[in-house]
């Protein structure tokens, strides 16, 4: 317990240390995101992350935004494991068509009212997948998409950007 | 990878039963065998404690090409045969080898070959997005295939059912609580505990090998990065390596450096997630929060180094498509440093924590029998007592440079598996010194020549979840006339089905984790 104890008083909080300029961005970018939740949501967002064909890529990047460097739970945004808890769809990969229904079906469940972000260029435009018997590419030749974060990956300040973008829709 | 004495002995072994002939390839031993003589191969290649590795199929005009490929010692033999028939039927090697089980399967399913003998010929890639007739990987199938308007749910799969008071089923998937892939579980359960677990996957079969069909050497290498995220140099220098040998294409020494530095890279940044995730799972959430800090740190490197920060396409054919400058070397150098200190921290709180002592210990056993017998690969392997890394026993440059050791432990539980990653991070730190030094002023690109027609080419190397095998062939014109990659998750999932029996379900997220299969590496 004591390793445990002094491991963690001497890592410190390295969320706080956004001193260089890049990271400063992602400190103002996280309060206007935080700004935008508070008048629209009262306070927080849930996202239900669905990976609908993607190579796992994307999946690792939405990951980091759960790590302590962007510890995006402070600006109110956290993901959550059922659709019928979530407001926001975060969907990666094209649709491979084997997801399809499942995508629907997700989409469904999700109560209203509900914002789809399409992440990653896969999700953008079906990416080097396209558009083939196994792929129905893009993620808005299956459901509506609202926002789309390109990049391949997105990096975690991208996915912080791009939610920002949907916030003032 | 040169003749060794067994494939001699084995060959004897063999002329008195089939007939061998011997095929001239620049990347692997090829022999060609009768159709009929196919199981009895296998048979004898068990006998001999032949690894099984890989199995694909190639339609070429109106003829088809079976492969399958095996491993002793190092030494991979790429075994042929070639059908004439419109339906071939070929006697199956899954009753020899339990690890051709579902390759056989994707090969029935998309290309329409017969295995005889099956043990389970059930559909496997195909759910319901082409009928029952159609073969997406013979030539007369559109790449476009004619999908309906909505794929329909594969509903009707016959899953193995059971029986009896108190037993129970739990469906699980394709969608999952967590920020993970998609891929359906099914379990049968007794109260808390696990009596069956059939995997379903194919959830995310994106058509990898059909879309791969006539594209340049550039174009491939960019998808073979995409056939699953987190091996991204991994499987790219796989299908590099296989199109370089069909092309006869050598690359500089200071490009093969910079791929050993870009592959250690990889698997450190991965076994940190991973290490983080399986202590997540358990919820000792100090070390989830430590690990995730480091490996962000680690990819903050990789972006400032190599400006991406999971590595995508920096190995390009015949070559790489970035330079490591001194000042970046210095870095490194500083970051392993750096990270072997901290690890050092953290580690002595994980082996101290009781927490982990209870839950990792014993659970989610894998038998060394078991793990040879189902030809798992990488840290699942090396934690079940199975002591090979291509690396070391079938080297290529820069490995070959370089003398590292093979962690590996016969525990075969979670710790174990755990343990091992840990081991495999200083390893590949060693490594990435020892690179670092060798670096010398170089070229970083070989022209690229284009091969001839018919080319074929076998890239094998160790990604961080282990051995990848590419296996490629080239058309007229420089284009792409076939691409199979064999994730090593597609031997390692069969192996979670296993080791999760008799442990209770709630631990079966961290048995997962620790074997952390690629859902899409196994679909294609």
């Amino acid at each position: 317990m004591f390793n445990i104890i002094k491991k963690t008083l001497t890592t410190g909080v390295v969320t706080e240390r956004f001193k260089t300029p890049s990271d400063a961005d992602l400190e103002q970018l996280g309060i206007e995101i935080k700004r935008h939740i508070d008048k629209n949501f009262y306070g927080s967002i849930a996202i239900r992350a669905v990976d609908a064909g993607s190579c796992n890529g994307c999946e690792l990047e939405i990951h980091a935004l759960n790590n302590p460097y962007y510890d995006i739970e402070r600006f109110g945004i956290h993901f959550v494991a059922s659709p019928r808890h979530a407001d926001v769809l975060l969907v990666t990969g094209p649709v491979s068509r084997h997801m399809q229904t499942a995508l629907l079906r997700t989409y469904e469940a999700t109560p209203n009212p509900k914002w789809v972000v399409a992440v990653g260029d896969c999700a953008a435009c079906g990416g080097e997948f396209g558009v083939s018997y196994a792929s129905c590419g893009a993620v808005s030749s299956v459901i509506p998409v609202d926002m789309v974060i390109a990049g391949c990956p997105p990096t975690p300040l991208a996915l912080l950007s791009g939610l920002l973008g949907l916030m003032k829709k | 990878m040169s003749d060794s004495n067994w494939t001699t002995d084995f060959l004897n072994q063999l002329n008195s039963d089939i007939t061998i002939a011997q095929i001239d390839n620049p990347s692997t031993i090829l022999w060609q065998i009768e159709t009929i003589h196919w199981q009895r191969f296998a048979e004898i290649a068990l006998q001999e404690k032949l690894r099984w590795v890989a199995g694909w199929a190639e339609q070429q005009g109106t003829q088809f090409f079976i492969h399958a490929c095996f491993e002793k010692q190092g030494t991979y033999i790429l075994l042929r045969t070639v059908s004439d028939e419109q339906r071939p039927s070929i006697r199956s090697q899954a009753t020899v080898y339990p690890a051709a089980n579902r390759s056989e399967r994707h090969t029935q399913d998309m290309f329409g070959i017969n295995f005889i003998g099956h043990p389970d010929n059930r559909r496997w890639t195909r759910h319901q997005a082409w009928p029952e007739d159609a073969f997406p990987l013979r030539k007369d199938f559109p790449v476009q295939g004619a999908p309906e308007a909505i794929t329909p749910p594969d509903m009707h799969y016959p899953f193995v059912k059971s029986y009896g008071a108190g037993v129970y089923e739990i469906p699980v998937g394709p969608v999952h609580a967590g920020i993970i892939e998609p891929g359906h579980f099914r379990f049968q359960a007794v109260g808390e505990l696990i009596l069956n677990l059939e995997e379903r996957l194919g959830y995310v079969h994106k058509g990898i090998e059909k879309i791969a069909e006539g594209r340049s050497p550039e174009a491939l290498a960019r998808l073979a990065g995409r056939v699953s995220g987190d091996t991204t140099v991994g499987h790219c220098w796989a299908a590099c390596r296989a199109m370089e040998y069909a092309a006869d294409v050598e690359i500089p020494p200071r490009a093969a450096l910079i791929r050993g530095i870009l592959a250690e890279r990889e698997r450190v940044a991965n076994h940190l997630g991973d290490m983080g995730a399986i202590c997540n799972d358990v919820a000792f959430i100090f070390a989830q929060m430590q690990f995730t800090r480091l490996r962000e740190q680690w990819l903050r490197t990789n972006a400032k180094v190599f400006k991406h920060r999971l590595l995508m396409d920096k190995i390009v054919p015949g070559g790489v498509a970035c330079d490591v400058s001194e000042s970046s070397q210095a870095l490194i150098k500083q970051d392993i440093v750096q990270l072997r200190k901290e690890l050092a921290d953290i580690m002595l709180a994980v082996d101290l924590s009781t927490t982990l002592e209870d839950r990792l210990y014993t659970a989610g056993y894998l038998s060394p029998e078991l793990a040879a017998a189902y030809g798992t690969l990488g840290y699942v392997a090396r934690a079940s007592g199975q002591d090979f890394d291509v690396r070391r026993d079938a080297t290529y440059a820069p490995y070959d440079q370089v003398t590292f050791k093979i962690p590996v432990e016969s525990q075969g539980d979670i710790a174990s598996r755990f343990w091992v990653r840990h081991k495999e991070i200083n390893v590949a730190l060693k490594l990435l010194e020892q690179f670092i030094d060798l670096l010398t002023p170089g070229e970083l690109l070989t022209a690229w020549k284009t091969p001839l027609a018919g080319r074929e080419g076998l890239g094998i190397v160790e990604g961080w979840r282990g051995e990848i095998v590419t296996y490629l062939r080239f058309d007229a014109d420089n284009r792409i006339a076939r691409y199979y990659t064999r994730d090593p998750s597609i031997l390692n999932w069969p192996a979670l089905e296993k080791l999760v029996l008799n442990n209770i379900v709630p631990d079966f997220p961290v048995c997962n984790k620790s074997l952390n299969g690629s859902y899409s590496g196994n679909d294609l």
